[in-house]
């Protein structure tokens, strides 16, 4: 369960830019152990430009990364020895393993890098005791990627992931490009890995639903900015941020559908980000022309629930 | 990788020009190796009774024999060896030095990389020709120069492609994936990189020996290569040329050779090309 | 009224590795004029393939059998296909950034279309391209004829090769997971917009999608489809309300939803779809079906009914 000592992840003013533009502006946020928290956004909203920045794939402008109390800019060295507790599992499975390394050696890589001390056959045993774990069977390590299906490649890249028990697991779209009847699976052996091992998530998805499912808590981001934060299932039942009622109004749903009806027609949206005030206020239909000028900052309207935007304690109470 | 290796080889195989080029180089190579122990004459040796003697079964020299009574049939295919042998020397030196050369500068990008291919493009403008002229001026005519400085120029290219094979690789998710399990540089380049430029590399590398083998040659026709009384496929057909009119095997014959082997060479490195070509169809 | 498409026992075939994979297996379906069918499958499912083959666009080592007729007039040949194509019968694709050509305006593709089409000259074509993009909702029609495919963003895209496809007042235009690639936000307007055009322009529409909830808000009547086959044709709101396939209804079940339990285990449907290729006795969805019997893993089971519903299930569940 959630362990609320000191954050495992603390995550503060992270800012990156690359060709001259923003893509996680002043990023500020904590994950605790055994907590899950959900990220989302559209494309463009820089939600896998930060899981890339704090695993410093990418390195990021200015901010820290804070992982078990050691900051992860400072020394490279430190960076190698964290990362055994820090992996990440990508949105195409396919693509995030090695198409010339057979799947067992895929999972027995990060067991080559940090625990040198292990046989080759204790390897071998954790290898195939592993790809049990993820629900494939120990036999199938001599084989290669292009074997499986896209689920089971998920599993693998899950169980490369999974093979040091890291305490931070980062999920960038990892269900995303999985077929429905797929995807369930995937997200129980999330979900079942967790119960085991007490890892915390941070699980990065377009996907709404997939991602209240998961998550104790949800960040949305809007190019670049975290618009809208909250505990438990209040986002989606009364969300506060224009965004993510557009964004929740526009998920399309099968009728009769327990959560209400058909979406409404969304805005246009904004080709062009604006440089000041409220990068959300051309497509959002409460702007104000307080909102072109200055920046909503990230406010706690309700407990546990944080807002940037000016307009937000008036969405307390519903505006029609 | 097995996998993969094990459907290039079917396909190969599918594929009969390149089949049978690959038996006829097999053929070719054998002949070189046990082909002179079959016939009593050597390289050097010089035979009085028979000057520019026509081939014949008779006299034991089957392929005839030079102006200076040697014997071609030892000669060339000791000549043979020869341009095959620093075919495949020279190949080799491009294969390692590019191979990694390539992998490192794409790989580790930025600065570094810009620095190593500037170093490329310098020595890819030096004129070769007046480079290896240069070279046997300072340290002497010698086989192991030849090979050295042939392998020393042959790699350029070699490393542009690994290099631009390489900075699409690093994109993949696999590499990042790789990093985020904490290895080192080494270790992607060495387990995640280079295993999958092989193919390209192969292919090139293959298509490498022939160039080579026909470009020593041209040096060797040129006197800048193989000296008297050594043989390379080069020496022997410059020889020949002088001797066209009056006795033309001295020509036809390694002319011949060279023919067929940079023939096979070549369309054997393109069924490789297309064998690897298709990744999983 | 005849239909606008119909297609008989149609089988697609890739010879691979000395054998065959069946892409799809069989397929019988009609669509009637301005009718919206969604067709809805998993990756596999062979639907993307079925519509190629209607189109002529598979790949050189499709195989294609059965018969295909479009305005009544039989798809027999390359000839017959040049006819419609592009004109009575248009397609849009899951990646309008790779469907367009970069290097030609996005005024020059569209007009190019009604020059050869319809044999308009190129000031005339420019300024219906122009309408055209109007039409699909696209703001500033008139600069947006200047620009090339990149400089628009994907939403945009989309709309672009809707107008394309419309240029010529098709009588069927297959759109191919046209919303996959998009934001939820864009996927909801796009689907917006598909609903709006077809009213306008009243031609029939065949919607191709792995999502169930996607095809929900447009189709009249939904094909799923199972390993190469139809499994189940229903209309829209019968499917979703009593579906009668189990493969449909645990689809349904399994189809993420923002209400309900969090943390809890998701209903799944266990095992894996067939590989391509790999040849099932009997039914290709027992092995994963909870109802399944000794008889569906012998016999396979015929696409039956009445022609407003039907369902290929030895044991289908009563409505």
């Amino acid at each position: 369960m959630i362990d609320a000592g000191i954050p495992l992840l603390r995550v503060r003013n992270l800012l990156v830019e690359f060709d001259g533009r923003t893509a996680v502006r002043e990023v500020s946020f904590d994950l605790f152990g055994g907590e899950t928290v959900g990220l989302v956004g559209e494309s463009g909203s820089g939600k896998s430009t930060l899981a890339r920045a704090i695993l410093r794939l990418l390195q990021p402008t200015r901010g820290s990364v804070e992982f078990m109390g050691v900051d992860l800019g400072t020394s490279a060295a430190q960076l190698r020895a964290q990362r055994r507790n820090l992996q990440i599992v990508f949105q195409d499975p396919l693509a995030s393993l090695n198409p010339r390394m057979s799947v067992g050696d895929a999972i027995a890589e990060p067991l080559k890098i940090f625990e040198r001390g292990l046989s080759a056959s204790g390897r071998r045993e954790k290898v195939a005791a592993m790809l049990e774990r993820v629900g494939l069977s120990g036999g199938v390590a001599g084989r290669y990627p292009h074997e499986f299906s896209g689920g089971q490649c998920q599993r693998i890249a899950i169980a490369r992931a999974m093979v040091l028990n890291p305490k931070l697991l980062i999920c960038d779209e990892a269900v995303s490009s999985l077929d429905v009847s797929i995807q369930g699976q995937i997200v129980n052996l999330l979900l079942d890995l967790q119960r085991e091992t007490a890892m915390a998530m941070l699980f990065i998805s377009h996907n709404l639903a997939v991602v209240r499912h998961l998550s104790h808590r949800v960040l949305v981001m809007y190019l670049g900015r975290l618009v809208e934060v909250c505990e438990g299932e209040a986002l989606f039942a009364a969300p506060l941020h224009p965004y993510t009622r557009a964004l929740l109004a526009a998920v399309p749903r099968l009728p009769g559908a327990a959560d209400g009806e058909l979406s409404p027609a969304p805005i246009e949206p904004a080709e062009i980000a604006t440089a000041s005030g409220c990068a959300y206020r051309d497509r959002c239909p409460f702007a104000l022309p307080l909102c072109a000028s200055s920046e909503p900052p990230l406010e706690e309207t309700a407990a546990g629930h944080w807002v940037a935007c000016h307009r937000s304690h008036e969405m307390l109470y519903p505006l029609s | 990788m097995r996998q993969i290796a094990d459907d290039a080889v079917r396909r190969l195989r599918a594929n009969p020009a390149a089949v049978l080029a690959m038996f006829v180089i097999s053929g070719i190579i054998v002949v070189t190796l046990f082909g002179p122990w079959l016939n009593p004459n050597n390289t050097q040796a010089l035979d009085w009774l028979h000057l520019a003697a026509r081939p014949s079964g008779e006299n034991a020299h089957w392929f005839g024999t030079d102006r200076l009574g040697r014997d071609l049939f030892v000669r060339t295919l000791a000549g043979t060896r020869v341009s095959i042998a620093i075919g495949l020397v020279a190949s080799a030196i491009s294969l390692i030095v590019g191979v990694g050369y390539g992998a490192v500068a794409g790989y580790v990008g930025g600065r570094t990389d810009h620095l190593m291919m500037r170093m490329i493009e310098i020595l890819s403008g030096l004129p070769l020709i007046f480079f290896i002229i240069f070279l046997t001026v300072i340290f002497g005519r010698s086989e192991s120069l030849l090979f050295i400085s042939i392998g020393a120029v042959g790699w350029l290219t070699m490393a542009r492609i690994v290099r631009g094979q390489t900075l699409s690789i690093r994109q993949q998710e696999f590499i990042a994936a790789a990093i985020a399990s904490g290895a080192s540089t080494g270790r992607i380049i060495i387990r995640h990189v280079i295993p999958n430029v092989i193919g390209p590399v192969v292919v090139y590398a293959t298509l490498t020996v022939p160039q080579i083998i026909l470009f020593e040659s041209f040096l060797s026709f040129l006197g800048l290569g193989i000296q008297e009384p050594g043989a390379s496929l080069g020496t022997l057909i410059a020889e020949g040329v002088g001797e066209m009119e009056a006795a033309p095997w001295i020509l036809l014959i390694p002319g011949g050779f060279l023919a067929v082997l940079l023939l096979c060479l070549n369309i054997f490195g393109d069924g490789l090309r297309d064998a690897l070509d298709v990744k999983e169809a | 009224m005849d239909a606008t498409l119909s297609i008989d026992e149609l089988r697609i075939s890739f010879a691979h590795r000395g054998g065959t994979i069946e892409a799809v297996d069989g397929v019988s379906l009609r669509i009637a004029p301005s009718e919206c069918v969604g067709i809805v499958g998993e990756s596999g499912s062979g639907k993307t393939q079925l519509f190629l083959g209607v189109m002529g666009l598979l790949a050189a080592n499709a195989e294609l059998r059965g018969r295909i007729r479009f305005e009544g007039n039989e798809m027999v040949d390359t000839a017959a296909r040049n006819r419609v194509r592009g004109s009575r019968l248009t397609m849009i694709f899951q990646d309008p950034l790779t469907s367009l050509t970069p290097h030609l305006t996005i005024g020059t593709q569209l007009a190019e279309v009604l020059v050869h089409h319809m044999g308009l000259p190129w000031s005339e074509a420019r300024s219906g391209a122009g309408r055209m993009l109007e039409r699909v909702r696209v703001p500033e029609p008139q600069r947006r004829l200047t620009q090339y495919p990149h400089e628009l963003s994907g939403g945009m895209r989309q709309r672009v090769m809707l107008a394309m496809a419309l240029l010529c007042e098709p009588s069927l235009v297959i759109a191919d997971e046209p919303t996959t690639a998009l934001d939820v936000t864009i996927q909801a307007q796009i689907i917006e917009l598909l609903r709006a055009v077809r009213g306008e322009f009243g031609m029939a529409l065949a919607l191709i999608s792995h999502d169930l909830a996607v095809v929900a808000g447009l189709a009249d009547r939904i094909l799923v489809m199972y390993a190469g086959r139809i499994v189940e044709n229903a209309a829209a709101l019968d499917l979703f309300r009593n579906p009668r396939h189990p493969y449909t209804a645990e689809l349904l079940k399994c189809s993420p939803s923002l209400s309900g339990p969090r943390f809890a285990r998701l209903p799944t449907l266990k095992g894996l779809p067939p590989r391509p290729g790999e040849k099932l006795e009997g039914c290709a969805f027992a092995p994963r079906c909870p109802r399944a019997a000794d008889r569906c893993r012998v016999e396979s089971p015929a696409l039956e009914g009445t022609r407003s519903s039907q369902v290929a299930c030895h044991f289908p569940l009563t409505a």
